[in-house]
């Protein structure tokens, strides 16, 4: 399989991911907040702002809103453009990067994310996200549904899957734990069991919980099930073993072998999770385990790319990575050639 | 009843369903019963259906130049242009003919030159056109062959004979869309199909592929192909991958590739993997920038170095772009004639080379009669339609033609067949052309038919998609 093929499969579905989670996060915290006191747009910035700072997006957002209001927050993370991770950014790249490999997609596949997009740049999207905003963000998450069930039902379960699967579970991974580093951010005055209400609806995990837990929601308890359970889809310690299987299945190594520093690093990881307690994990503070995973993550993401699309040790010279806006304006200008 | 072609009145000029009496030609009576049977709202609603197929499979093309990077569906009529089997039949062997002619030219410039140092063609039109590459003189091609996949366009006049109009020989586009306006319009007009016996497309991509593997330098095992597109900002890339698929290559960037020691290889996940041929889409300029344009993004180092060396196929080759510009097309029936000792099957449209002083003191004399075109532009951009352009346009031309007159030709406006096709709220004629697709590889090969274009406005004569033209499936029927 090409490289940069590789690369597009697997960032397509980062994409997808990406976007799905935040519909679900931006879905639940609305519905929760609608239970809450009513509070002025100031005090409801400060239950908003922390999605943004859990994404490390904070940077952008004040150079584009100032503080803002909570309306600017939720039109940040969902349709504005500017935002290379907003919803809406979201899924326009993942649709870019379904164009360039639309040779490898079945066309169930391609149609579904194009109708996305298509229904995105719409003035129906537009009017549905200031009416109705629920079913904004389920028409986002069902396509999402869609999306997923197409491709497991479609794609040959070759590298490019692997490739897939690989993007799909590593995002899902970090974002499972930026949704629990939410309560990091969170003001003093915000209610504890509201909250981790929400994170565990967000990670459509309520169901479980429940079937584990009678009583009312418990912090440590949520931590075990997002980031311990062996069987939950959304857990960390889940999606890594897909992420270490992916990885495996792509290289050929031996499991409990390594071939580079992602099956490293999935490893080590695997090591913690699969033998670890939660008492141990919050040793040193969640925000603190959560900032090491996420490291780890990062880790994992690059080296999958320097092995498989770099190439270092097979050619010397380099992908165009990092370009100027100047250089990717005329890089997209040579590209208008003619075609006769 | 009301019925759809009501009220549509067949053009004084050569119009392809109607008879100057007003009757329905032969060809055409069981597709123009099948429409005559469908009331209006049940037309529109299957049009939709085609559009609806066309957006979401994502059959569109950028518009350059326009801000917004808006993706448009290149417009689709739904009413077929047909053509009988003795029309095919004629205007295969005279486009079979014209390729074996262009290639035999080409091969003649790039070695011995014959053909001009015998002053058949001057010298200068050769050595001063743009796209001829004095650096590949003396080189040898795979299988000798220049041109693999020539578009030519043809016209049919008021007179109901054919012409050539151009030939485009580096990288014409647009089979895609041949393929999926019949895959468009056998879903949404099932019944037309049932009543007319239509010749299929479906061996294009096949033969496309047979063509690419004949090229290929290497004799053992199966060839390795694939297509080099410049990047999906290009208003083509929806054509690039719907052929690499329906040819099951792999479709690559100019940095998928990689040159070493005089071999091209493509980066995959299990590290280099050899490329024999190469269907490029991409122009000579940008192909490789150690030979041509420096500061190409989108070639490859080297490839001109694995392809002297004959390491490499590339389809088509390089330098044919100066077979087919606007004034080396005059010399085409002298070609012809000139090596393959026949007269030419398919006439051309009469032109004046702005070059000749005789013919620009004509062109310049007769500007609002004619059809002013750059001799290396094409997508309908560099052309002045004399009929219809203001004074201010023509004494830009006038001025343009006498600075720089290499550059341009000029023809007559050759009044284009009209089809009947739907506007939106009526039957009426537009004028339509039609570009078949010749493949040349162990054989000539050319599906039947060809993209029909149309010009949507109405008396307008510019079928180009970048120029508000559309589309209509084009049908050779079997008997």
């Amino acid at each position: 399989m090409l490289s940069r093929v590789a690369n597009t499969l697997y960032w397509m579905v980062r994409y997808v991911e990406r976007a799905d989670n935040l519909a679900r996060l931006i879905d639940v915290n609305e519905q929760l907040l609608l239970d809450w006191e009513r509070l002025d747009s100031e005090r409801l910035r400060d239950f908003w702002m922390p999605i943004v700072w859990s994404a490390g997006d904070d940077a952008l957002y004040s150079e584009l809103y100032g503080s803002g209001h909570s309306a600017d927050v939720i039109r940040f993370l969902t349709d504005d453009r500017r935002n290379p991770n907003s919803i809406v950014s979201c899924l326009i790249q993942a649709r870019e990067n379904a164009r360039t490999v639309r040779d490898q997609l079945s066309d169930e596949l391609w149609e579904e994310l194009n109708s996305i997009y298509l229904f995105l740049n719409s003035s129906n999207a537009e009017k549905m996200l200031r009416d109705d905003p629920p079913r904004f963000y389920g028409t986002i998450r069902r396509s999402v549904f869609t999306f997923q069930g197409i491709a497991a039902a479609t794609i040959d379960r070759g590298m490019g899957w692997d490739f897939m699967d690989l993007g799909r579970h590593l995002e899902r991974a970090d974002k499972t734990t930026r949704f629990l580093d939410i309560s990091t951010f969170l003001p003093p005055s915000a209610p504890t069991l509201m909250h981790w209400n929400a994170i565990v609806r967000s990670c459509g995990a309520m169901g479980v919980y429940r079937s584990l837990h009678a009583g009312n929601v418990e912090p440590r308890k949520v931590v075990e099930l997002l980031i311990f359970s062996r069987t939950f889809p959304r857990s960390v310690r889940y999606c890594m073993t897909r992420v270490e299987h992916c990885l495996h299945s792509i290289s050929g190594t031996l499991m409990g072998d390594y071939s580079d520093n992602a099956e490293r690093a999935t490893g080590q990881i695997m090591g913690q999770l699969n033998y670890g307690v939660v008492e141990e994990f919050l040793n040193a503070g969640l925000h603190e385990a959560l900032d090491g995973l996420q490291t780890q993550f990062n880790l994992i993401g690059e080296s999958v790319f320097e092995s498989y699309v770099l190439m270092p040790h097979v050619i010397d010279t380099s992908l165009p990575s990092n370009h100027s806006a100047a250089t990717m304006r005329a890089w997209k200008y040579q590209q208008e050639q003619e075609q006769q | 009843m009301n019925t759809l072609f009501n009220g549509y009145t067949p053009w004084s000029g050569y119009d392809e369903m109607f008879a100057p009496d007003g009757a329905v030609r032969p060809c055409c009576e069981p597709l123009h019963q099948v429409f005559e049977g469908l009331t209006q709202k049940e037309f529109e609603e299957r049009k939709a259906a085609s559009d609806m197929y066309f957006l979401r499979q994502g059959i569109t093309f950028n518009v350059y130049h326009d801000e917004k990077g808006t993706e448009r569906i290149f417009p689709f009529d739904p009413v077929p242009r047909v053509l009988t089997a003795a029309e095919w039949e004629h205007l295969e062997a005279g486009l079979t003919q014209r390729i074996i002619a262009l290639n035999l030219f080409l091969h003649d410039i790039y070695h011995d030159q014959h053909i001009l140092n015998d002053g058949t063609i001057p010298r200068m039109y050769v050595d001063e056109a743009k796209n001829f590459r004095e650096a590949f003189c003396g080189v040898d091609v795979p299988k000798d062959i220049y041109i693999h996949i020539c578009g030519s366009d043809l016209v049919r006049g008021g007179d109901g004979n054919f012409y050539v109009l151009e030939d485009n020989g580096r990288c014409p586009s647009g089979a895609s869309y041949l393929l999926e306006n019949r895959n468009a319009l056998k879903r949404a007009f099932p019944a037309l199909f049932e009543t007319s016996d239509v010749r299929p497309l479906d061996a294009y991509p096949r033969e496309l592929l047979n063509m690419l593997r004949f090229i290929s330098p290497v004799r053992e095992g199966e060839p390795v192909c694939v297509l080099l597109t410049p990047g999906c900002h290009n208003s083509a890339y929806f054509e690039h991958c719907y052929l690499a698929r329906e040819m099951g290559i792999p479709i690559v960037e100019g940095r998928d590739l990689v040159v070493v020691d005089q071999f091209v290889f493509m980066r995959t996940t299990k590290g280099l993997q050899r490329v024999d041929v190469i269907y490029r889409r991409i122009d000579d300029d940008f192909i490789d920038p150690v030979v041509f344009r420096k500061d190409s993004m989108l070639g490859v180092p080297g490839l001109m170095s694995a392809y002297r060396a004959g390491n490499v196929a590339l389809a088509n080759a390089v330098g044919t772009g100066v077979a087919d510009d606007k004034v080396m097309y005059t010399f085409v029936p002298k070609m012809i004639e000139y090596y393959l000792g026949q007269d030419p099957i398919l006439p051309n449209v009469e032109t004046y080379l702005a070059s000749e002083e005789k013919d620009l003191s004509y062109i310049l004399d007769h500007l609002p009669e004619l059809v002013v075109k750059a001799a290396n532009e094409s997508g309908g951009y560099g052309m002045l339609m004399g009929p219809s352009a203001t004074k201010k346009q023509i004494e830009e031309f006038r001025a343009k033609l006498i600075e720089d007159p290499r550059n341009y030709i000029a023809q007559p406006v050759v009044s284009l067949s009209q089809s009947p096709t739907w506007t939106g709220d009526e039957m009426s004629g537009r004028h339509v052309d039609l570009r078949p697709y010749i493949i040349y590889g162990e054989d000539v090969k050319i599906v039947p038919g060809g993209l029909t274009r149309v010009a949507l406005t109405k008396g307008s004569l510019v079928v180009n998609s970048s120029q508000g033209g559309g589309s209509k499936d084009t049908w050779v029927l079997r008997s």
